[in-house]
C-alpha cells in the first residue's frame, strides 16, 4: 500500500504542485492518477520513488516512509516505466531489461536469463532481444519499457504516461496485454494519465485532480461516473458517463422476455441458435447476442442496433433464451437508478 | 614539383637520425602528449559543465577563445617565460586542443535526451552511474568528433615544435627552408598530411568501436512491417 500522509509540494518560485494530498493506493491494485495538464498528478507520482522530494508530508510504501531510505536502493525496488520509454539507445533491448537484476548485484547471465523471460511475458520473441531501441516501433519500445520495469519483479510499480506516445490501434492492444499482465502479476500500481477513458479503462481505482494540486475524487471508476462530487469531476469524466457506467454492470440481473414477445418472428436454427428477425418476408439478422455476462452496455447497444430495437441473449450453448426490449432496458435502469439513489441515502 | 627527398630510401631508414620514422615518432609522441594533457584537463571539466548546466559560458567562449589564439605566438611567449625545452612546447599545443574537446563534452552532455536520463535515475542508478553508464556512452559520437578534430589540429600544429629547437616534422619545414631545399619542406607537408589522414582514420576505426551501434545508425533500421 502506498499511502500519502498531507503531502504538500511548492517548487521554488512558490508555485503549489500538490496541495495536502492524503490518499491511500491499494495493495495489488492500480490506481490512475489523472487531472488536466498542471494538476500535480505527475509531482506526486514522482515523489514515491523520491524523484521529487515534498515540501512537507509523508509518503509510505507498506508503512515505511520512503524519505528515510536511501533513494537509488528505493528505486531498484520499484518499477519505473516513463513516457516514450527512455529506453538506453546504446543498450540492446535484452541488455536494457537486464538493467536493473544487475544494479541489484545479479551476474550478467542471471540478469539476461531474466530479462529474456521478461521479453516473452510482454508478447516481445526472443528475436527482438539483440536489437537496439532505434530498430522498434513506439508500441515494441513501450513494452520493452514495461518489461525493463517488471524485470527484477518489484512489488510496486510507476508508471508515468505510458501509453500515451503511441497510436490508439497500438494502444488498445498494449492496453489489454497490460491488464492480462497485471491479473497475472497483481503488482501495487500508479499510473499518471490526462486521458480519463484510459483511466477508468485500466485503474481499481482512480483519483482525479484538479488545476493547483488538489485531490477532486478517490473511488473506483464506477462511483466516478455515478457519483462525481462536484462539477469538476463530472465534467472531466465527461457527458457519456451515464452510458459508460453501464459498463460496470452484468446483464446477470437483467430480467428477459419470452422469445415471442419481440414484436416480429425470431427465426432460429435447427440447433435453436438466433439468425434473424423476418420482417416483412425477409430475414433480417440481429445485430449480435449477449449472454448474461455481457455488460449493460453491451445489451444497451445492441438494443439501438436490432432492426426491431430488440436485444437477443443466448445461454452458454448458443441457443437464444430471452429477449430485451428498448421499454424493458429503460425501466430495468430507471430502477436501478433509484435504488442506487436509496443506497446512497442510507 | 621535387620528390626526390621524400623517396630517398636514406630517409626511410629507421635509424637514421633527422629520417622520416625519427621525425614522425616525436611528432606523434608531441601529438599524443597534447591529446593526452589536453582531455585530462578538458573532458572532466566539459562533462561537469554539460552535467550540471552551470558555467556554461566557459564552454562557449573558451571554444571561440582557443581558436583565436595564434600558437606560434603563444608558443614563443612561453618560450621567452620558461625558457626553451619541451613544455612550451605542450603548453601552446594544449591550449589547442582543450577548445574542441571541452566544447563537445559540454555539447554532448547538453544533446541527451533528458528522459532516458530521468529513466536512468528512477532505476535507481545512482550519480556515477547515471554518468558512465548512460550519459558518457550517449554522448561519444559528439565527444569523439570533437577528439578528432582537437587530434586533426594538433597534428598539423605540432610542426611548430621545431621553431623552438625541438624535433618532430617540422624539423622538415624549417631546415628545408633555412637552406632553400624545397624537396624537403614538401616531403614535410606531405608526410604530416598523410599522417593526419591516417590518424584520422584511426580514430574512425576507434569510433566505430566504442560507439554503440544503437547510435551510430550502423544497426539496421526497424522493418515498417511490425507495428505493434
Amino acid at each position: 500500500m502506498i499511502t500519502f500522509e498531507d503531502v504538500v509540494k511548492i517548487y521554488p518560485g512558490g508555485s503549489t504542485a500538490v496541495d495536502h494530498l492524503s490518499m491511500e493506493l491499494p495493495t495489488g491494485k492500480m490506481t490512475v492518477l489523472v487531472g488536466p495538464s498542471g494538476c500535480g498528478k505527475t509531482t506526486s507520482l514522482r515523489m514515491i520513488n523520491r524523484m521529487v522530494e515534498p515540501t512537507s508530508g509523508r509518503i509510505l510504501i507498506d508503512g515505511r516512509d520512503v524519505a528515510g531510505q536511501d533513494e537509488a536502493l528505493l528505486r531498484r525496488g520499484i518499477g519505473y516505466v516513463i513516457q516514450h520509454a527512455g529506453l538506453f539507445p546504446h543498450k540492446t533491448v535484452l541488455d536494457n531489461v537486464a538493467t536493473v537484476p544487475l544494479l541489484l548485484g545479479k551476474t550478467r547471465r542471471e540478469a539476461r536469463a531474466a530479462a529474456l523471460e521478461l521479453l516473452e511475458r510482454v508478447g516481445l520473441a526472443a528475436e527482438f532481444a539483440g536489437r537496439y531501441p532505434a530498430q522498434l516501433s513506439g508500441g515494441q519500445q513501450q513494452r520493452v519499457g514495461v518489461a525493463r520495469a517488471l524485470a527484477a519483479d518489484p512489488p510496486v510499480m510507476l508508471m508515468d504516461e505510458p501509453f500515451s506516445a503511441v497510436d490508439p490501434v497500438v494502444r488498445e492492444g498494449l492496453h489489454r496485454e497490460f491488464l492480462r499482465l497485471q491479473q497475472d502479476l497483481g503488482k501495487t500500481i500508479a499510473m499518471v494519465t490526462h486521458d480519463i477513458d484510459e483511466a477508468i479503462k485500466l485503474g481499481d481505482r482512480v483519483a482525479v485532480f484538479r488545476q493547483g494540486g488538489h485531490l477532486a475524487q478517490f473511488g473506483t471508476p464506477q462511483e466516478l461516473l455515478e457519483q462525481p462530487v462536484d462539477d469538476f469531476v463530472a465534467e472531466f469524466v465527461g457527458r457519456d458517463r451515464g452510458l459508460r457506467s453501464l459498463s460496470f454492470d452484468t446483464a446477470a440481473d437483467l430480467p428477459v422476455s419470452p422469445l415471442t414477445d419481440g414484436g416480429a418472428e425470431l427465426v432460429l436454427d435447427e440447433a435453436g441458435r438466433p439468425v434473424g428477425w423476418r420482417l416483412g418476408g425477409v430475414v433480417q439478422p440481429t445485430a449480435g447476442v449477449f449472454t448474461k455476462a455481457d455488460s449493460l452496455r453491451m445489451v444497451t447497444d445492441l438494443a439501438i442496433m436490432s432492426p426491431v430495437g430488440v436485444a437477443v441473449r443466448v445461454g452458454a450453448d448458443g441457443t437464444a433464451d430471452g429477449l430485451v426490449r428498448h421499454h424493458d432496458l429503460v425501466d430495468f435502469l430507471a430502477t436501478r437508478r433509484d435504488r442506487r439513489a436509496a443506497e446512497q441515502e442510507a | 614539383m621535387n620528390l626526390s627527398y621524400l623517396f630517398d630510401a636514406a630517409h626511410w631508414d629507421l635509424s637514421a637520425p633527422g629520417g622520416f620514422p625519427q621525425l614522425i615518432l616525436a611528432h606523434l609522441g608531441y601529438v599524443a602528449l597534447a591529446l593526452l594533457i589536453g582531455t585530462v584537463i578538458a573532458l572532466p571539466v566539459g562533462l561537469w559543465i554539460g552535467h550540471t548546466g552551470r558555467g556554461s559560458f566557459i564552454a562557449i567562449n573558451s571554444g571561440n577563445a582557443g581558436r583565436s589564439l595564434p600558437t606560434l605566438g603563444l608558443l614563443m611567449l612561453m618560450v621567452t617565460l620558461l625558457g626553451l625545452g619541451l613544455t612550451p612546447v605542450l603548453i601552446a599545443l594544449t591550449v589547442l586542443v582543450i577548445p574542441p574537446i571541452l566544447t563537445s563534452a559540454y555539447a554532448g552532455m547538453r544533446s541527451l535526451d533528458h528522459r532516458v536520463v530521468d529513466a536512468a535515475k528512477g532505476m535507481g542508478m545512482r550519480p556515477w552511474q547515471v554518468l558512465f553508464k548512460v550519459e558518457v556512452p550517449m554522448a561519444l559520437p559528439v565527444l569523439m568528433s570533437g577528439f578528432r578534430s582537437a587530434a586533426l589540429q594538433v597534428v598539423a600544429t605540432a610542426t611548430v615544435a621545431a621553431a623552438v629547437g625541438l624535433s618532430g616534422l617540422g624539423r622538415l619545414l624549417i631546415d628545408g627552408l633555412a637552406v632553400n631545399d624545397y624537396s624537403r619542406v614538401l616531403a614535410g607537408a606531405i608526410v604530416v598530411a598523410v599522417l593526419a589522414v591516417l590518424l584520422d582514420l584511426l580514430l574512425a576505426l576507434v569510433q566505430r568501436w566504442i560507439v554503440s551501434p544503437g547510435l551510430s545508425g550502423r544497426a539496421q533500421p526497424r522493418s515498417r512491417r511490425a507495428t505493434t
